[in-house]
């Protein structure tokens, strides 16, 4: 018993290493490579390095970097819920990691067809990831999620999952989806089709850019006006930023904290919503088994 | 004359972001009618609403899309367009 305890303690040590390094990572990478700059900068992501590909150069970007980052404190974290997870005896921890997996799959449940009962974990790691990517601009870092790229790859992982489930009417089932429920939405139907991705990855990246540009832009306002009211003070107190204090500090709990929370619900929402409004319902895809099975009857025969 | 080109570049650039921002007042007053329906729906009927809250972050969310769009086009109009529009410019004249 005292064997299985030390060891479940020191791998409790390791997994809260694992959450905890990657942010203070991501801290001194951020120092060390940040470029002192005064004023009003507003920039996308660096990029640190890029690796020589066939077709493209391949860009290391701090996005990039931003999201291995959250993944692994992600990982940390699922890890230390059920470190030493059994049975009969609950602690804290197992109770709050099953928590959140019954909520997960009430989510679910309740938005999308019994069917789609195995999508809960792919909707809880978009939106865990959604969550730690925007709150890792409390700590300073780049927000990953204010990065176009990042989101549009979610969201093209969203309409490959759309179009799966679309595809299960048949090929041709899905093609003459696209003419309903007149010939003449044709093109209007591709446009919506295409739009899908489009508007899910501007709808986040959007909602959290305008949240680091304001940021930015009161930070700078602020900046400037204390130096003005404040520049007289003799030496080095005439630097401090006072009106720098609080202000910030209050919209970064909207923009980063609120914003960034209602915009991950957001994102698993639509993606249940699109991934269940795609399928095209269990007497179609029962009558298609039906006749694929007969046509192979009547070529064995 | 150059002065004068790039200056109308950058004048135009944030011109039209402050334009394109006027797609701000359509969200908003879509945002505004679904959350006043959604306070009487509430007042009506308190026990559903839990889901009434969500249904109507859902469809702010959705009301939000052109709004955003035009959020999108003004940052890209005070950030990158200048840039690109100047080099085209001096490219043009070298």
């Amino acid at each position: 018993m005292k064997e299985k305890d030390k060891r479940y303690r020191i791998k409790d040590y390791l997994y809260i290493a694992m959450m905890i390094l990657p942010l203070l990572v991501g801290i001194v990478i951020q120092i060390l490579t940040k470029p002192a700059s005064e004023g009003l900068s507003i920039s996308g992501a660096r990029i640190f390095f890029t690796i020589p590909m066939p077709l493209m150069d391949l860009p290391i970007t701090e996005s990039q970097i931003n999201t291995w980052l959250v993944m692994i404190t992600l990982l940390g974290l699922c890890l230390f819920l059920t470190n030493g997870i059994s049975e009969d005896r609950r602690n804290f921890r197992q109770m709050a990691a099953e928590w959140l997996v019954e909520q997960m799959d009430k989510l679910v449940g309740s938005n999308m067809e019994p069917i789609f009962a195995g999508y809960a974990p792919f909707i809880g790691a978009v939106m865990a990831l959604s969550v730690f990517s925007s709150l890792q601009s409390l700590l300073g870092l780049y927000p990953p999620t204010s990065d176009l790229n990042v989101v549009a790859g979610w969201a093209i992982l969203v309409f490959a999952l759309i179009t799966k489930n679309k595809l299960k009417a048949g090929a041709w089932g899905y093609a003459k989806g696209f003419a309903e429920p007149i010939p003449v939405m044709l093109p209007m139907n591709i446009i919506s089709e295409v739009a899908t991705p489009v508007s899910m990855a501007f709808r986040h990246f959007g909602n959290v850019l305008s949240g680091s540009v304001i940021a930015a832009l009161v930070a700078w306002a602020l900046q400037g006006a204390s130096a003005a009211l404040f520049g007289w003070l003799p030496g080095i107190l005439g630097e401090i930023p006072f009106l720098q204090v609080g202000l910030p500090a209050i919209l970064s709990a909207y923009f980063d904290v609120f914003s960034g929370c209602i915009q991950a619900f957001i994102f698993a929402m639509l993606t249940m919503l699109y991934v269940s409004g795609g399928y095209p319902g269990d007497d179609v895809v029962e009558a298609l088994a039906l006749k694929r099975r007969q046509r192979r009857e009547r070529k064995a025969a | 004359m150059l002065e004068i080109a790039i200056g109308i570049i950058l004048g135009c650039c944030a011109l039209g972001a402050g334009c394109a921002m006027i797609a701000g007042i359509g969200p908003g007053i879509g945002e505004g009618n679904a959350v006043g329906a959604a306070c009487e729906a509430i007042g009506r009927q308190p026990e559903c609403k839990s889901s009434v809250t969500s249904t109507m972050i859902m469809g702010c969310a959705i009301a939000e899309t052109t709004g955003i769009y035009a959020l999108i086009i003004a940052i890209l109009l005070l950030f990158v367009a200048p840039n690109s529009l100047v080099g085209i410019l001096l490219s043009s004249i070298k």
